[in-house]
């Protein structure tokens, strides 16, 4: 990798790696690793205790282009493996990143446990509302009415609504951001990185090459009404129905035990009468 | 009545089996009878089958005590405990002539059959009269064994005082007292049978483990510290045993939300530093093939037990087979080397998944580590571990020069690349799944990239096979006239079976590898030499390992398998020998048993 990263004063440049994005010129992803730079300068992460992991689909190149120890493992496992990740090593910045197909589709079974567990990471979804890298089939969040490669006649499934979803799920962290708006964006990814806790941000990514969503999308997008309260959770999940609007912000933070509070917490009952030898371990067989 | 007893008792090799209404007892009436017989310094060896149902239904338990080293379950019941008429029933066939029933005159009249020696005892209403607690009759039975057959009555006594003291002294009293009355009421009895144990041979101290647990207590030792699984019949007892175990280390389990979780988060853990582990059942490893491969071409060292069951797809959970050896060495697309090590005995559980983890570790991939119900689930009397015998090794890390420019994935004569763990400075790369140069960067159209990496993966199987020939065992003769080639929980079985043909006057000899894939084949090639008949016992339909061995030599070997889902038996094992000699000494050497080498 090139430049090293100054631990006291990065700068956003200073996480770009020598690869260059194999995206598409004008793919909402290069927003979002834009905003993810600026997040990452803004919390001085050190890139040696930094960790991308990722899915399979054009989003999931991106631990490529961050400097830090990443993983690009396959499509749908990003939660399972970041939790792997902080089993090891708790006190580790980890970043999960994937599409909406990774996330929800192949991956959608472990959602509700990464927000049950509560691990301290960041989840970001880049959601194009289809599959970028299958060349553009539809997603679970495409619209009725769809049309594309496995849907010719157009989409019959309703989308699903995963600020609702991650809500009802209990998350302690749920966002949602726009890739045209990288400077929102990165503040909010920001917000997700200093939660201590799951916090899962959903980015509205659009894909310019099949599914150019870049004129219908921002003029549903909306504020957060500004006496939003992000610890009501009723209210947030209100919030979230209404999807013909696209609100940006926080919908929803609370601050419950992490993942890694709880293990410790064990770790230490178990280890009440101190840590046993090998040979005492055994002794318990005899 | 004996009260005393010879000092030598090499000699003793009694079966014990306890039959009755399951969720009564009968299960821990076993594991009693066992602990005592392990204390009291005989080997043991249990065998036991579960029911399908939950609760209730027929329960046995079987144990083998023996003043030598056990390698099988036995053969036929030299004494049967029946609780009630469908345990004497079910297992009366298996007694011996000569053999002893015990039961529960309370509960039914035994038809007595003239070859067999009979005591019936009131067993319910001694423990309902005497004790006042019908469950104890349990114990009223031990106590009848301990004083009919010699087996020491202090041992049991230290067993009851330990198993029951934490419900307080009123318990431990009266389980005491329960033994005594079994003992007294026995001891106003004639004796019709031979059968007297005393103390046995062993000094040492030893453990008493089932597979699974000297599977979790290598780990332990090995340094595995992060553990992810999902319930599954019958490896499920090795995530409750190191969620017990692991957090007073430091380490931590957790229940995943299916297999395809748990082995990502033990390939996150692994990557992250930690030595982490998962173990399942068929169903379960089907769903991990994918991440796999995953593991073998990022590299990432990992362990994945199977305790195999019966398949396909939900199959017979509780049974025992070993189906999964296509599945471990296969499984998976791609070209895509992993290491498949089978465990062989109790003992070599502990051993084998240190050793897993060395290789996992040493060559950076995942091992598949094959056990299955009837080791994973029977009990054995072990050494104490002598954690000499497999010295730790850790992963090859990046030394200062090697972390300027950082070549995750370098070329280097022996095929394994300096890894980096998160935290390092200058240590950052990519564990990639697309394929890869030798910095991570994918190379996903570099058709000589993939040719210069795959060989690279594989270069790694050199050492692994020298390994593979290392650990392959050879018993009785090394270059025999009549051939065994066994994998996995057979060992023990192919073992007394060969003592008993060359007590008979065979010429025979079994190979026994530890690592199946790769295979030995200096060793395979070597023992195969001089044969004039192998054969291949599996508890499985195909003959997985049989089939392996064809494609790599061109043999006819005679397959012996079982598929009901139970073990071997060492009979069963003999009985082919003989048939396969019979046919090599006739001459009549049809081709089926000709070596083709
Ligand atoms: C098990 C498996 N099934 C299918 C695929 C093929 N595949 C690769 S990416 C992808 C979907 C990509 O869509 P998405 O996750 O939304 O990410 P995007 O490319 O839009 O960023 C699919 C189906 C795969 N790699 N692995
Ligand atoms: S195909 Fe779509 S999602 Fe993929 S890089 Fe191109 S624009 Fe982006």
């Amino acid at each position: 990798m090139s430049t090293a990263v100054d631990a006291q004063a990065p700068t956003p440049q200073s996480y770009k790696t020598d690869e260059h994005p194999i995206w598409c010129p004008g793919c909402g992803d290069f927003g979002v690793l834009d905003s993810l730079y600026k997040s990452l300068a803004g919390a001085k992460v050190d890139p040696k205790n930094l960790v991308v992991v990722s899915g399979i689909g054009c989003s999931g190149r991106t631990p490529g282009f961050i400097k830090s120890y990443g993983f690009h493992s396959v499509h749908g496992r990003v939660l399972p493996v970041a939790l792997g990740v902080k089993l090891a090593n708790p006190s580790l910045t980890v970043i999960g990143v994937g599409g909406d197909g990774d996330g929800f589709a192949i991956g959608g079974g472990h959602i509700p446990h990464a927000a049950r567990r509560n691990m301290d990471m960041t989840y970001i979804i880049m959601d194009n509302s289809t599959y970028g890298l299958t060349k553009g089939q539809y997603s679970p969040t495409s619209p009725v009415g769809f049309q594309a490669g496995s849907t010719p006649y157009g989409n019959i499934e309703q989308p699903l609504n995963p600020i609702a979803m991650l809500i009802s799920y209990g998350a302690s962290f749920v966002g949602q951001g726009y890739s045209g708006k990288p400077r929102e964006l990165a503040d909010l990814i920001s917000r997700a990185m200093a939660h201590p806790g799951f916090a899962f941000v959903n980015v509205i990514s659009p894909c310019i090459t099949f599914y150019n969503t870049y004129k219908a999308i921002p003029p549903r997008l909306t504020e957060l009404p500004a006496d939003h309260d992000p610890s009501d959770q009723a209210k947030a999940f209100a919030l979230a129905l209404h999807t013909d609007r696209l609100p940006l912000g926080v919908f929803y933070q609370s601050r419950r035990p992490t993942f890694e509070e709880g293990v410790a917490e064990v770790i230490k009952k178990a280890q009440a009468s101190g840590r046993p030898r090998l040979e005492e371990i055994f002794a318990e067989f005899s | 009545m004996p009260s005393n007893s010879n000092s030598n008792h090499r000699d003793v090799d009694y079966v014990f089996r306890v039959g009755g209404e399951g969720g009564e007892g009968v299960i821990s009436t076993g594991e009693m009878l066992t602990q005592t017989l392990a204390r009291a310094g005989y080997d043991i060896y249990t065998f036991r089958t579960y029911p399908a149902e939950i609760k209730g239904g027929h329960a046995n338990y079987q144990v083998r005590a023996s003043g030598k080293v056990l390698l099988s379950y036995g053969a036929a019941v030299d004494v049967l405990l029946a609780f009630n008429q469908e345990a004497y029933d079910k297992h009366i066939g298996d007694v011996r002539a000569g053999g002893v029933v015990l039961y529960d005159s309370d509960s039914f009249t035994a038809a007595a059959r003239e070859s067999l020696i009979y005591y019936p005892v009131p067993l319910t209403s001694l423990a309902t009269e005497k004790i006042g607690v019908k469950l104890t009759k349990n114990i009223v039975a031990l106590g009848v064994l301990g004083q009919l057959f010699d087996i020491p009555l202090p041992t049991f006594e230290h067993l009851l005082k330990e198993r029951f003291g934490r419900k307080g002294e009123t318990v431990v009293q009266k389980n005491l007292q329960a033994l005594h009355v079994g003992a007294e009421y026995i001891a106003h009895q004639r004796k019709q049978d031979a059968i007297l144990l005393g103390p046995g041979p062993r000094q040492t101290k030893s453990l008493i483990l089932s597979g699974n647990e000297s599977l979790c207590l290598g780990a332990i030792a090995v340094g595995c510290r992060v553990y992810a699984g999902y319930p599954i019949t019958p490896a499920s007892d090795i995530m409750e045993f190191l969620a017990k175990e692991l957090p007073k280390l430091g380490g931590f389990v957790v229940q995943t939300e299916d297999e395809i979780a748990a082995i990502g988060a033990v390939l996150g853990a692994s990557f992250a530093g930690a030595k982490a582990m998962t173990a399942t059942s068929g169903p379960g490893f089907s769903l991990m093939t994918e991440m796999m491969g995953l593991g073998v071409v990022a590299e990432i060292p990992a362990v994945i037990v199977n305790v195999q069951r019966v398949g396909p797809s939900t199959g017979m959970p509780t049974k025992t087979e070993q189906g999964d050896l296509y599945l471990a060495c296969y499984g998976g697309h791609g070209n895509c080397p992993r290491i498949v090590m089978a465990l062989t005995s109790v003992e070599d559980c502990f051993y084998g998944i240190m050793r897993a983890f060395n290789m996992a570790e040493q060559f950076q991939l995942p091992v598949v580590v094959l056990s299955d119900a009837s080791l994973g689930h029977r009990k054995a009397t072990v050494p104490v571990p002598d954690l000499s015998r497999v010295p730790v090794i850790e992963r090859r890390k990046p030394s200062l020069e090697e972390l300027v420019n950082y070549k995750r994935y370098q070329y280097t004569p022996e095929h394994v690349s300096p890894m980096s763990v998160p935290g390092v400075s200058g240590g950052g790369y990519i564990a990639e799944g697309l394929e890869h140069d030798e910095t991570g960067y994918p190379a996903a159209s570099n058709h000589e990239n993939h040719l210069r990496a795959t060989n690279k993966r594989y270069g790694k199987f050199h050492a692994v096979e020298q390994m593979a020939n290392e650990l392959t065992r050879i018993y009785g003769e090394p270059h025999p006239e009549i051939g065994i080639i066994g994998w996995g929980s057979t060992e023990g079985v192919i073992r007394e079976a060969v003592q008993l043909a060359q007590e008979k006057g065979y010429s025979v000899g079994a190979l026994h590898p530890k690592i199946l894939y790769p295979q030995p084949l200096a060793k395979l090639t070597e023992f195969l030499q001089g044969t004039k008949a192998v054969i291949i016992p599996e508890v499985n339909y195909s003959g997985q390992f049989a089939t392996l061995l064809r494609k790599r030599f061109a043999y006819d070997f005679v397959q012996l398998n079982k598929c009901i889902g139970l073990p071997f038996t060492p009979k069963e094992i003999l009985d082919k020998i003989e048939e396969v000699a019979a046919h090599v000494h006739s001459g009549r050497r049809s081709s089926a048993y000709a070596a083709k080498l």
